[in-house]
């Protein structure tokens, strides 16, 4: 029976095994590549229909051949073109989203901090808001109420996740007008354009970047979540979670057709939140 | 606490509601016109005009937007039309299935989650600490439908324990229960850790020791209860995950509860399901958030008082 | 007597100070709904400045000398108030009449790690006023940053550096080089040297007093370090509460001061002869706070010498005809006495 130990002199908390940084940066690196190369040597066009040949088993089960390494689905399509197809789509999605969420953020975030009075109330309302509901919820709404084009899916994805750039950056673009350089710049004569292009922004440029590693794991999640359900990516284009929400149906029957998405949805993630962290320790130790 | 304080938090909650409500009535004017959606594109111009007037859309938008206030007081949200009844019972039909989901699966979260951080806190950088962190980790990063689809996989497929779907015995709580809690459990393991690790290091424990306390007591007497104080702050989030994990989980396990209903209701553009549901949400929300301004303002001495002098 | 004093040098001052006010709302309130309270903390400043002039502001923490020197170069809202540089009006300026005013007002920072940008080099820091001023190409702003940081005692090998590599006198120095490349004519230091170590303190004196032979620059020094004040001020303003009580040529203030804060601040001088005569004169009563002024003469409550008329008016500053000047009903009855 071990006795409740004391804790010892702090340190930071260091379990990460290099072996899983190892991993996750090897898995994240496939994944890249697979998007940027993927259309030189994916095998089928992911839409192409092939009727003869449905739900194939992948190779290595009885039934299975070469001609489709993973197997087809209940229309003939081969399963590695359009896992191929859906990383590159899910990917892109998720950045494009989290680069205008950032962009959006920040702006905000910057015109409230520079202009303060009910500039900084519209935003710090908004912040407040959009914090306080599942974004999920949110964004069925709005595919409820408007129509479900991939423009404003992505659009969607960018508004996800604004308000934690715009705090991060109305908080620390404070802090720097209110004392320091930012003041001492502006007895230069300098402008503010110049005081938050030179001096403001790469100073903050690191919150941000962290908080990128953050929201680009979640915005996928989000995506695919909601491409799960029917709501998000829609056919005839296909994304991961596109890919399980169909083969839910087919689990008893050929369950590949789920699991194998399920499982690169699983890696990544995994392959983020392993990396980030381990990112956030050495960038900022102060921070947990 | 100060009632100034309770009064002022209660005040922004009624605000928010408002502002949430007003958000939805103007959402759904802006979405389209119903007629059309009822109706039809095609429809005959006679037919449209009767159904405008007949829902009262032909009204100045003010004198709608009253109509809609008083409606939504009144209990009346508008008719569903694919289920052709009031909107309002296809909800409250489903309520009571997702009330129990989400209920057994915070009692879960709690038992495990809470106790797993503070073991984990205690035995700091023990290979259990490490342990701990790594499988919450990987279980607040996956989305809780891809657990769920592994689930599927190793107790329906697999081992053929348990049903895939549905609802009706215990059997088809199992799942859905665990693909939930352990994202949840996850996210109040880590907190609770680091809530715990913080108090931890606090002068006052080393204070207690001196006083000649034994560690356990230390612990039990003032480090747990301190520690629980932001925890309570993260109920708020909590009850949020809850609520998206939950449509998720609902839809994959087809389980009959407001998740699915709002999913199924997007999907054939019910839009009067929509907006109960979407509120009802939000309302909860605000209301989560209140009592816990509200409970941390009585638990937290620091916080509860709203000078006038300050 | 209705005239507010002010001491003139020379013909043309190059700064006028006049009935300068800074007056702003609280968060605190007297009661739950009332009005906010107003904090004066400058209340009705008076002074000149002439060119080449070195010219001491000091008085304690929260007395307004740091606000009244926010307020001469626009960092902070004047209420009401005049203040003219070479005969211009700055109060009410757009910014952009400001910016080639820039050139001749600057201003050094009480923390010098805060004011430069931990991002940048030195150098680039230095030349960073000449490219916001449009002066000079490339190359030559390069040498003139080199140069001054040469002249205000920095090596080759540190200019590449950032701030945080260096220590705190060097980074004063810095912030200096950098007010003055653009050569102005007016330079604000507002507790420059706090922040450092002693021994530091009197080599960057010794650097401003360098600094001003050689550029002929004209010096407002703020303060609350009589002793260095002394070492390096023409004339001084002590002020208190918001307003200034006692204003002359400082060798005049140092050896004769007249106004009793003043009589108090200088007794507390730590004497350079151990053994010698050393009374010093310890204040009653708390310090007030500027959002709720005493009646009358605002330093009444602590002064041994008030009497009744002290508590209910408030004493204008009046001068005497070498140029010292005093607030005090006292005061004069006190000069009187010893003449």
């Amino acid at each position: 029976m071990t006795t409740l130990t004391e804790p010892a002199v702090i340190s930071r908390r260091k379990f990460r095994l290099p072996l899983l940084i190892w991993f996750s940066v090897g898995w994240l690196a496939l994944m890249v590549v697979v998007a940027v190369t993927g259309d030189l040597w994916l095998p089928y066009d992911y839409q192409s229909i092939d009727l003869r040949s449905r739900l194939q088993p992948p190779v290595w089960l009885e039934g299975g051949s070469w001609s489709h390494v993973f197997g087809t689905d209940h229309l003939g399509r081969d399963v590695l073109s359009r896992l191929g197809t859906s990383i590159q789509i899910s990917l892109l999605v998720a950045l494009l989203g989290t680069l205008i969420g950032a962009v959006i953020g920040t702006l905000l975030g910057l015109l409230a901090a520079h202009f303060r009075g009910w500039v900084d109330d519209l935003v710090m309302i908004g912040i407040d808001y959009q914090a306080s509901i599942p974004f999920i919820i949110l964004a069925l709404a709005v595919v409820a109420f408007f129509s479900n084009s991939l423009l404003l899916f992505i659009l969607l994805m960018g508004i996800f996740g604004w308000e934690r750039y715009a705090r991060i950056t109305r908080g620390l673009a404070l802090s720097s007008i209110q004392h320091g350089y930012a003041v001492a710049v502006r007895t230069l004569g300098a402008s503010p354009w110049r005081i938050y292009g030179r001096h403001i922004l790469p100073n903050i440029a690191n919150a941000l970047i962290v908080n990128m590693t953050l929201n680009f794991p979640q915005t996928i999640m989000l995506e695919t979540s909601l491409s799960f359900l029917g709501l998000g990516i829609q056919p005839p284009l296909t994304s991961l979670g596109n890919m399980v929400g169909f083969g839910r149906d087919y689990l008893l029957t050929a369950w590949w057709l789920a699991t194998l998405p399920a499982l690169v949805i699983f890696f990544t993630t995994l392959a983020f939140a392993l990396l980030g962290d381990w990112v956030r320790d050495k960038l900022d130790p102060t921070s947990r | 606490m100060n009632l100034l304080y309770a009064l002022q938090k209660l005040a922004r909650a009624l605000l928010t509601v408002l502002l949430i409500v007003t958000t939805v009535f103007v959402v759904l004017r802006l979405s389209g016109d119903p007629a059309i959606y009822v109706l039809g594109l095609d429809a005959d111009p006679l037919a449209l005009d009767a159904f405008r007037h007949r829902w009262g859309l032909d009204k100045p938008i003010l004198a709608q937007y009253m109509q809609f206030l008083l409606n939504c007081l009144q209990g009346d949200f508008g008719y569903s039309y694919f289920e052709e009844r009031d909107a309002i019972e296809a909800v409250m039909e489903r309520l009571p299935a997702t009330l129990l989901l989400m209920g057994i699966t915070g009692l879960f979260t709690l038992l495990i989650g809470i106790p797993a951080g503070i073991y984990a806190a205690l035995h700091r950088n023990t290979w259990i600490d490490r342990l701990t962190m790594l499988v919450s980790v990987a279980g607040f990063s996956l989305p809780n439908f891809v657990l769920g689809i592994f689930l599927i996989m190793l107790f329906s497929v697999t081992w053929q324990l348990l049903p895939t779907s549905g609802s009706g015995t215990w059997k088809h709580l199992v799942m859905p229960v665990l693909t939930m809690t352990v994202a949840e459990a996850a996210i109040f393991a880590r907190f609770t850790r680091s809530a715990m690790l913080e108090v931890l290091n606090q002068p006052y424990m080393r204070t207690a020791r001196a006083k000649g306390l034994r560690w356990h007591q230390a612990v039990y007497r003032h480090a747990l209860p301190n520690a629980a104080i932001p925890l309570v702050t993260i109920v708020g989030f909590f009850v949020g995950t809850l609520v998206a994990g939950g449509v998720v989980t609902e839809s994959l396990f087809a389980w009959p509860g407001l998740g699915r209903l709002l999913v199924s209701s997007v999907a054939n553009r019910d839009l009067a399901v929509v907006q109960i549901i979407v509120m009802m949400i939000a309302c909860s929300m605000v209301l989560t958030n209140l009592v816990i301004d509200l409970l941390y303002g009585w638990l937290d001495p620091r916080v509860g008082s709203l000078r006038t002098g300050d | 007597m209705n005239q507010q004093a002010t001491t003139v040098l020379s013909d043309t001052p190059l700064l006028k100070v006049r009935n300068l006010h800074c007056a702003f709302k609280s968060s605190k309130r007297s009661s739950l709904f009332g009005p906010y309270t107003l904090i004066h903390a400058v209340n009705g400043v008076n002074f000149d400045i002439s060119p080449g002039e070195a010219f001491g502001l000091v008085g304690e923490s929260g007395c307004g000398k740091s606000t009244t020197a926010k307020l001469i170069l626009n960092m902070a809202r004047v209420s009401e108030g005049s203040v003219e540089f070479r005969d211009q009006e700055l109060v009410g300026l757009s910014d952009k009449a400001w910016k080639p005013l820039r050139q001749k007002m600057q201003y050094v920072f009480q923390d010098p790690l805060g004011a430069l940008d931990p991002r940048m080099t030195i150098l680039d820091q230095v030349i960073e006023p000449l490219i916001i001023h449009h002066l000079h190409d490339a190359d030559k702003r390069r040498q003139l940053a080199q140069e001054l940081l040469h002249s205000v005692g920095l090596q080759s090998g540190q200019l590449n550096k950032f701030p945080h590599e260096l220590s705190g006198g060097q980074r004063q120095r810095v912030v200096l080089a950098r007010a003055l490349i653009l050569q102005p004519e007016l330079l604000v230091c507002d507790e420059p040297i706090s922040a450092l170590d002693v021994s530091i303190q009197a080599q960057i004196v010794n650097l401003l007093q360098q600094l001003r032979r050689d550029m002929g620059l004209t010096l407002l020094f703020i303060s609350h370090d009589l002793s260095i004040v002394s070492h390096l001020c023409d004339r001084v303003a002590v002020m208190y509460l918001g307003q200034i009580v006692e204003m002359g040529p400082a060798k005049q203030i140092f050896s004769d001061p007249r106004h009793p804060y003043t009589q108090a601040l200088i007794s507390a001088i730590p004497k350079a002869e151990p053994g010698a005569e050393c009374e010093r004169i310890t204040l009653s009563g708390e310090p007030p706070s500027p959002a709720d002024p005493p009646a009358g003469c605002r330093f009444n409550p602590r002064c041994w010498m008030a009497t009744e008329r002290c508590r209910e008016q408030v004493p204008a500053l009046e001068s005497d005809h070498s140029g010292h000047a005093v607030a005090c009903f006292e005061a004069k009855i006190h000069v009187k006495e010893v003449l």
